[in-house]
């Protein structure tokens, strides 16, 4: 608990731990797919299937039919009268198409093909860039804020490029994971993969900017002490105060996960992992990282390489 | 600073009984009557795509003969109809290509399915037309040379005006009356067009010097130039402002217009809707392809109704979850957080059910708009966590009870602060970047945690503060003598 500080590089080790193999994940993805993750339908279109059944039909049963073939990425809609269903799913070939129709006869008798045709992207290249274009205009916006509310704290910049870092940290921690997870359990990004990721992003944000306004109100009051005393002190003041809040954000997620629909597991997930990082790239990288840079240690780091390269 | 702590108490407690008024199921209007004064307001939840299923309308390109339909221009089409339906206000629609020459369409809940369809369909051609010396009746549909080519062919002579030639010169042919006339066969009038939709640059509805609604709208600079010539050569004359053929306007050129802006007005007056549609539909430019529309029907929720049912309710136990945590973690002022809480929430679901009179009228709920009010709910519990802890350590070290409820709020006031600013300058951005470049999404999400924040910061800090200091007014020394209850 007390060293914190002093084991910076362990947590810096174990943050690396999880983000370099979702980086790996998102090379290898890229390589196949064209993208670091599996894309659902959200962003490639695919399939727009009307069939009209003799009685009414459950939208969760058809698409708990589809998720059981390996579809887990399908919408399923009905009409007013509940006995249409209008199903978007994945570009299905011959041989998929007659297995699936087969299961959903067995479910629920027989039924006529309105429509079968294909469907372009719901999400298109230029909203996706517009978002991405959005969390850097931000990031940009949140650095200027935390410099300009740390002015009167020495070196006020570290500070929001910290944050930043840290922020940064989670963005990769969450894609990196999903991107894992699709090539391991075929998850898919759909449209509210990026809803997820701006909430990890403001709570990222919040987070660090709690634990620093506690070295920002100390650092007038203990002139003298090391820079690492202050910031220890600092941390572990709002040691609980970080559990606290998190453990709040699990319960309300957990119970999500645990009762809620199936529709929005995956995206419940990503906040939950995302949230988790929130708090730990907080305390355990943006707060070091200001030490790190306090005591030139990358640059000292550098001049030993060197040293012993000539 | 009892009585002002009792007003501030008082307000609170009929706002948050107010709120509970309006989230009440059965609450379906705020109809008022004072004296002259009316006030009626429509109070619903406005419910989107994914979570209450709305209206679809498939549209299919409907090309002249002859004509194909490229990919490319279904993707201008689908581009264009996306703009209008974001430009029309409405939150999270989807628009997608289906098939070859097909545009799927789905508008979430509450619009008004007609208004809505026409402002989709239409295909924007707007046409700039001369008129001559008579104005040409609104509504009434005009053949133009935009779309009949002005030069007659050798074989045949439409027009009975002698020396009719294919110049562009004016032709000052009597206007086409809608009193019989002794001709058995008339002859279609083909209207000159000066220029096109494509020489404007924007065009918003603004409004007259009576405050009724019009167009206004800027030319491009080519379009500048063409319009200055010609309100120069034809001052006195009328001018028909025509969209697909349909006059919907026939000002008279009483100057010169050489700036390059302008005006549409209507004689009868456009609605403030009308004004919008034409306004959006100006805005994005004409469809390269007009359309058709073929189906149109009511679908349910892209989440589908019982996941979202569950979730709801997977939510409330996760909520109750926290409430009780918060009780028994920090004991009475625990329960004074959990009050206030359940007040953010009412007063949340209010604002998204009420709007802000004078700002705005209601949100659109939809899963990026709840996770938005999600992530606030955790800033509004935090917000109270750190005030407790502030207390906590302050009570540590050994100050009286009520100057450790002082530094408490005043000391995390600063942390609260900053990380509010930090997390509305974010929202401000993701909301102008949702608004301009069509990620709907992005604005929902920005909006509800906008309020969130707004709303968080009165609850978890006000409404706590005024609740801690009266019940500690109330019951301060025996406060102090079981400090347990302060989960000390």
């Amino acid at each position: 608990m007390y060293n914190i500080i002093e084991k910076r590089y362990w947590f810096f080790g174990l943050s690396l731990l999880i983000i370099i193999p979702g980086l790996i994940a998102m090379a290898i993805s890229l390589a196949r797919f064209g993208a670091p993750w599996k894309l659902s339908i959200d962003f490639t279109g695919g399939t727009l299937m009307e069939l009209r059944f003799e009685q009414k039909v459950s939208p969760e049963r058809i698409y708990t039919i589809f998720t059981n073939l390996g579809y887990g990425d399908t919408t399923v809609q009905t009409t007013a009268d509940e006995k249409t269903a209008l199903i978007k799913c994945k570009t299905l070939d011959e041989e998929a198409k007659v297995k699936v129709q087969e299961e959903l006869r067995k479910e629920f008798g027989p039924f006529e093909e309105l429509r079968y045709e294909s469907i372009g992207p719901a999400v298109g290249r230029e909203v996706t860039r517009a978002a991405t274009l959005a969390v850097i205009a931000a990031s940009f916006i949140i650095l200027s804020f935390i410099v300009f509310a740390f002015r009167k704290v020495p070196n006020a910049l570290r500070y929001g490029v910290c944050a930043i870092i840290a922020m940064v940290h989670d963005v990769l921690v969450a894609t990196g994971l999903f991107s894992i997870a699709g090539l391991l359990i075929g998850w898919e990004v759909d449209a509210l993969f990026i809803t997820a990721l701006l909430t990890v992003i403001g709570f990222s944000v919040q987070d660090t900017i709690v634990v620093f306004d506690r070295i920002r109100e100390n650092t007038p009051k203990r002139r003298g002490e090391p820079f690492e005393v202050i910031v220890t002190r600092s941390l572990l003041e709002t040691f609980h105060r970080s559990l606290v809040t998190q453990l709040n954000a699990i319960f309300v997620l957990s119970a999500i996960l645990l009762f809620g629909g199936a529709t929005i597991k995956q995206f419940v997930t990503v906040l939950l992992v995302g949230l988790m990082s929130g708090t730990y790239s907080s305390i355990f990288n943006a707060v070091p990282l200001l030490v790190v840079w306090e005591n030139r240690e990358i640059q000292k780091f550098i001049a030993r390489v060197f040293a012993r390269s000539s | 600073m009892r009585e002002r702590n009792l007003l501030i108490l008082l307000g609170i407690i009929l706002l948050v009984a107010f709120c509970l008024w309006i989230d009440l199921p059965q609450t379906e209007a705020l109809s008022l009557q004072l004296g002259p004064l009316k006030i009626y307001r429509e109070i619903k939840f406005r419910l989107g795509l994914d979570l209450r299923g709305g209206l679809q309308v498939v549209l299919e390109a409907d090309p002249p003969p002859g004509e194909k339909v490229t990919p490319e221009s279904m993707e201008a089409v689908r581009n264009i109809i996306q703009n209008r339906v974001d430009g029309m206000g409405v939150v999270e629609a989807v628009v997608q290509r289906q098939g070859e020459n097909r545009i799927l369409v789905e508008l979430p809940g509450l619009v008004n399915p007609d208004e809505a369809i026409a402002t989709l369909k239409a295909t924007g051609r707007l046409e700039f037309v001369e008129a001559g010396l008579t104005p040409l009746p609104e509504g009434l549909k005009i053949l133009t040379t935009y779309e009949v080519p002005l030069e007659p062919s050798p074989t045949e002579t439409i027009t009975p005006t002698p020396g009719a030639a294919p110049t562009p010169t004016p032709t000052i042919t009597p206007t086409v009356t809608l009193t019989p006339t002794t001709e058995i066969t008339p002859t279609p009038q083909v209207y000159r067009t000066i220029m096109t939709g494509k020489h404007l640059k924007s065009a918003r509805v603004g409004s007259d010097e009576f405050g009724r609604p019009e167009i206004d709208f800027e030319l491009t600079r080519e379009g500048a130039e063409i319009f200055a010539k010609y309100t120069t050569e034809h001052q006195g004359e009328f001018l028909a402002i025509v969209m697909d053929g349909i006059v919907i306007s026939c000002p008279q050129i009483k100057e010169p217009i050489t700036d390059g802006m302008g005006r549409i007005t209507s004689e009868k007056g456009f609605t403030l809707e009308e004004a919008r549609r034409l306004a959006i539909i100006l805005q994005y430019g004409a469809l390269p392809v007009p359309l058709k529309v073929i189906q149109t029907r009511i679908i349910g929720p892209t989440l589908g109704q019982d996941s979202i049912q569950k979730s709801i309710r997977a939510g409330i136990i996760g909520v109750i979850v926290v409430l009780t945590f918060m009780l028994t973690y920090y004991r009475l002022p625990g329960f004074l957080a959990d009050l206030a809480l359940i007040s953010y929430g009412l007063i949340n679901l209010a604002i998204y059910k009420f709007g802000i009179p004078g700002l705005f009228p209601g949100v659109t709920l939809s899963l990026p708009g709840i996770t938005g009010f999600l992530l606030s709910t955790g800033m509004a519990v935090d917000a109270n966590i750190l005030i407790f802890e502030r207390m906590k350590e302050e009570l540590r070290q050994g100050r009286p009870l009520s100057a450790a409820i002082e530094a408490g709020f005043n000391r995390a006031w600063t942390s609260i602060r900053d990380a509010n600013l930090s997390t509305l300058l974010t929202c401000i951005v993701l909301y102008w970047f949702g608004s301009n470049f069509g990620a709907s999404m992005v604005k929902g999400f920005a909006v509800t945690l906008f309020i969130g924040v707004c709303v968080s910061m009165f609850t978890a800090v006000t409404m706590t503060r005024t609740l801690v200091t009266f019940v500690f007014d109330l019951s301060g020394r025996f406060l102090e003598k079981r400090r347990w209850l302060l989960g000390v």
